[in-house]
């Protein structure tokens, strides 16, 4: 049996979340709009019995994303006509329960007075009643207004939830039916009689006066919307034509009729809300030339030391944990193949998928702190200038700023976008960005190649290459995003339109709750794959398998780290190393390196411990043991010529700053697009141009000679 | 004279005459409540002069320069 459900609709900043969750309580759920990659959360909601004793009834609540109005251009923006009529996929709502602000009452109104033309039952809620003032709109009025029950709540503090919780009980037994129909210009009137018997009989659960103004609203040349009937189209556009060439403005004839009644009316209803004086008073400061960046730097600056630095511990206990329980499972179980999959595959693969909680878990907290707090509007604001010049969003700020750390945490954040082209634009080139595992293979290669010496007796090789590669990989990242935006994610020119909501303290409920969602997410969703990948990585890097000999234990370290070293060559890592050789060999690399590239796709930092056991020293090796160094120094072709130069360290370098060569981040990329498509792009595209790069510095370098 | 929204003074009343620029856009603006004869004032320009805050309808609502281009509004109480 299902259950009722009740879609909740509402503007953005609204506090349309923060009513979802005191009304569903613990047990929401996230999943995904039909089509299109959307959160739609959704939980179930009790209501009162109206008689004592009595059962609740029971209600499913869905969360439309906020929007000022049902007009749609996108299949983004289409959602919410979809989710209301139950289209395309839907199930249909018996309630539309419509959350207001009640300090904005008017353009509020707007978007309720298009489910009202729809003539869908519906619920009213005059949420902010506390930021009203005074004299605040009377829900009384409003239903006398509209023929819809209306309850004014606070969802901060849970002011007139029982209230609403009985209201939404009465309506489900007796649907309430809106009373409003808006005395269009006489043309308008004639264009919605002759759509109306042109809506398709898919579309009976709305009212065909609301559905048509809805199609000549939103249908256009140049729409993006899906599943809409050609009959329809084709009559809408003849009859916008028909307007135009008339000289009409259907848009302008639609929408000023709406707020000539909503300002009428609603004047009556609404003081103008108590000045926000205390949020005044802090946008001074924060939106201040000078002060209002260096706050925004210094907020910044803590999000991102908590991702590179308050992240360790956590990170460190994790990974000792799984090491301690792998070593338990390898001792208690007997020596063999199915305990190295066991160990290495399956214990690894958890640990490479929780290793990411800490991370996310931090992101999150300081994603839902700037939210909640309305300050990532602000920063939004600020920075709207900056990131419009190189193709971004303003809020893509955060998420590149967190790549710098990882970029998977990172991806993850893009869902602070409202669109598509943004949140994927924003995807592609997050994984430019330095993140922290790149720092161990540059360590490395820099410690052992590079002298510790200084240029011009003050700056110090060592250090100038470090921060070279960080400014590489910003550089590359701006540059993608400009070209990507300008080609393969070009889209229309959206309008940036940003309210800045009034300062709010957030609650640890909403911060928790956010934390936990996202976490859940990317364990059931991205974790199953990194898993997967690390058991194939294992399989790579074990099978075909040479039979150790049986005395290996017993035998002298240097020994068992000879033999480990063939066993790798002989695997298919080995081979696929091998094959790969006259690919990569214009780049400067050998098989070995070949090898430890692909070891470095379970996460970069891996090439570390690889490079160790092709090298016979062992995997315990990190990028700081001079026993890898010194084996790297003196590794030599097969023409007696070093293999690394100082050059073949900057070509791989630059190989590692460009190349896709991690699977977590094309498993959470193939989460956040619900596809392989985009995960394959960006696998093609950065690896393509990692190639590219380094040929370049390899080649140009041999030119100018210093290969030697 | 109407002028363009983005020439105009901080604070200064005036009133929305026309709403021009391309049909999403322009409808965009007009159904956050931006339609002609209501009151707006430019409240606040960001540190690098764009994006603006405007006071509108007892809120506030920032758009870009690009879009307050297109939004023509005259002087509140008079027609010089």
């Amino acid at each position: 049996m299902s259950l009722p459900l009740i879609a909740i609709l509402g503007n953005p900043n609204v506090g349309k979340t923060a009513l979802f969750n005191r009304l569903t309580g613990q047990n929401a759920r996230v999943g995904n709009y039909p089509g299109v990659t959307v959160d739609r959360r959704s939980g179930t909601v009790k209501l009162p019995a109206a008689e004592k004793g009595a059962a609740p009834v029971l209600a499913e609540l869905i969360d439309i994303p906020g929007t000022y109005s049902l007009a749609a251009r996108s299949a983004e923006e289409q959602i919410a006509l979809s989710a209301l009529l139950g289209l395309d996929g839907n199930p249909r709502p018996a309630l539309v329960l419509i959350v207001l602000d009640a300090t904005q009452l008017v353009r509020n109104l707007y978007l309720a007075a298009q489910v009202m033309e729809l003539g869908l039952p519906a619920v009213l809620v005059l949420n902010l009643i506390d930021e009203a003032g005074d004299d605040p709109p009377d829900p009384r009025a409003l239903t006398a207004l509209f023929g819809l029950p209306c309850v004014a709540t606070s969802a901060a503090s849970g002011f007139g939830l029982p209230r609403l919780r009985e209201a939404l009980r009465e309506a489900l037994s007796a649907p309430p039916a809106p009373r409003l129909r808006f005395a269009y210009p006489p043309a308008l009137e004639a264009d919605l009689a002759a759509l109306e018997p042109q809506l398709p009989a898919a579309w009976a659960a709305g009212s065909p006066r609301g559905l048509a103004l809805w199609a000549l609203s939103s249908l256009g040349g140049d729409d993006e919307l899906h599943h809409v009937d050609p009959g329809l189209r084709a009559a809408t556009l003849v009859r916008q034509q028909a307007a135009e060439a008339a000289g009409r403005d259907l848009d302008a004839e639609i929408i000023t009729t709406r707020y000539a009644f909503l300002d009428a009316q609603a004047a009556a209803l609404s003081r103008p809300p108590p000045p926000r004086t205390a949020s005044e008073r802090l946008d001074r400061a924060l939106l201040h030339p000078v002060f209002g960046f260096a706050a925004f730097l210094g907020v910044m600056l803590v999000v991102f030391q908590a991702l590179f630095s308050w992240s360790d511990p956590a990170i460190g206990l994790i990974e000792a944990g799984v090491g301690l329980v792998g070593e338990a499972a390898a001792g208690a179980l007997p020596a063999g193949l199915l305990t190295d999959l066991l160990v290495e595959g399956v214990i690894g693969g958890v640990g490479n998928v929780i290793v990411f909680l800490p991370q996310i878990l931090l992101l999150f907290f300081f994603i839902g702190l700037l939210e909640d707090s309305g300050y990532m509007a602000r920063a939004a604001y600020l920075m709207d200038r900056i990131m419009r010049a190189l193709g971004l969003h303003g809020r893509a700020f955060v998420p590149m700023l967190s790549g710098f750390a990882c970029a998977v945490p990172a991806i993850m954040a893009t869902r602070t976008m409202e669109r598509q082209r943004d949140r994927l634009l924003t995807m592609m080139v997050v994984p430019l960005m330095t993140c922290s595992a790149r720092l161990p293979v540059y360590t490395l290669l820099i410690g052992a190649l590079f002298p510790p010496d200084q240029l011009f007796g003050l700056l110090p090789i060592q250090g100038l290459l470090m921060v070279g590669m960080y400014l590489f990989s910003v550089v590359v990242a701006l540059a993608a995003a400009g070209v990507l935006g300008k080609t393969l994610l070009k889209g229309p020119r959206v309008p940036l339109i940003l309210e800045l909501p009034p300062y709010r303290m957030p609650t640890l409920q909403s911060l928790l709750r956010l934390m936990w969602e996202r976490s859940r997410l990317f364990l059931t969703e991205a974790g199953t794959v990194i898993l997967a990948c690390t058991v194939l990585m294992w399989g790579l890097l074990t099978f075909p398998r040479t039979e150790p000999p049986e005395d290996l234990d017993q035998r002298p370290v240097a020994e068992q780290q000879a033999f480990a070293a063939q066993a790798l060559e002989a695997s298919y890592a080995g081979q696929v190393g091998k094959a790969i050789e006259p690919v990569i060999a214009p780049l400067g690399f050998d098989w070995k390196i070949g090898v430890g590239m692909i070891g470095a796709f379970a996460a970069r930092e891996v090439f570390v411990s690889t490079m160790g056991l092709v090298y016979g020293v062992g995997a315990d090796v990190d990028e700081e043991s001079s026993s890898l160094r010194d084996r790297i120094r003196a590794d030599l072709r097969q023409d007696g010529r070093p293999t690394y130069t100082p050059l073949t360290g900057l070509s791989l370098m630059v190989f590692f700053a460009l190349a896709a060569q991690c699977m977590s981040t094309l498993a959470i990329v193939k989460r956040e697009t619900r596809g392989w498509r985009w995960p394959a792009f960006l696998f093609v595209y950065m690896t393509g141009l990692a190639w590219v790069a380094s040929l370049l510095v390899y080649q140009t370098g041999r030119l100018l000679g210093l290969d030697g | 004279m109407p002028t363009p929204l983005s020439q105009v003074p901080l604070l200064q009343p005036v009133v929305l005459q026309a709403v021009g620029g391309d049909r999403s856009v322009r409808r965009r603006l007009m159904e956050l409540g931006l339609v002609p004869g209501i009151t707006l004032c430019v409240r606040k320009v960001a540190p690098m002069g764009d994006p603006l805050e405007l006071g509108v309808r007892g809120g506030s609502l920032s758009i870009r320069r690009l879009e307050a281009e297109q939004l023509l509004v005259e002087l509140a109480g008079g027609r010089s």
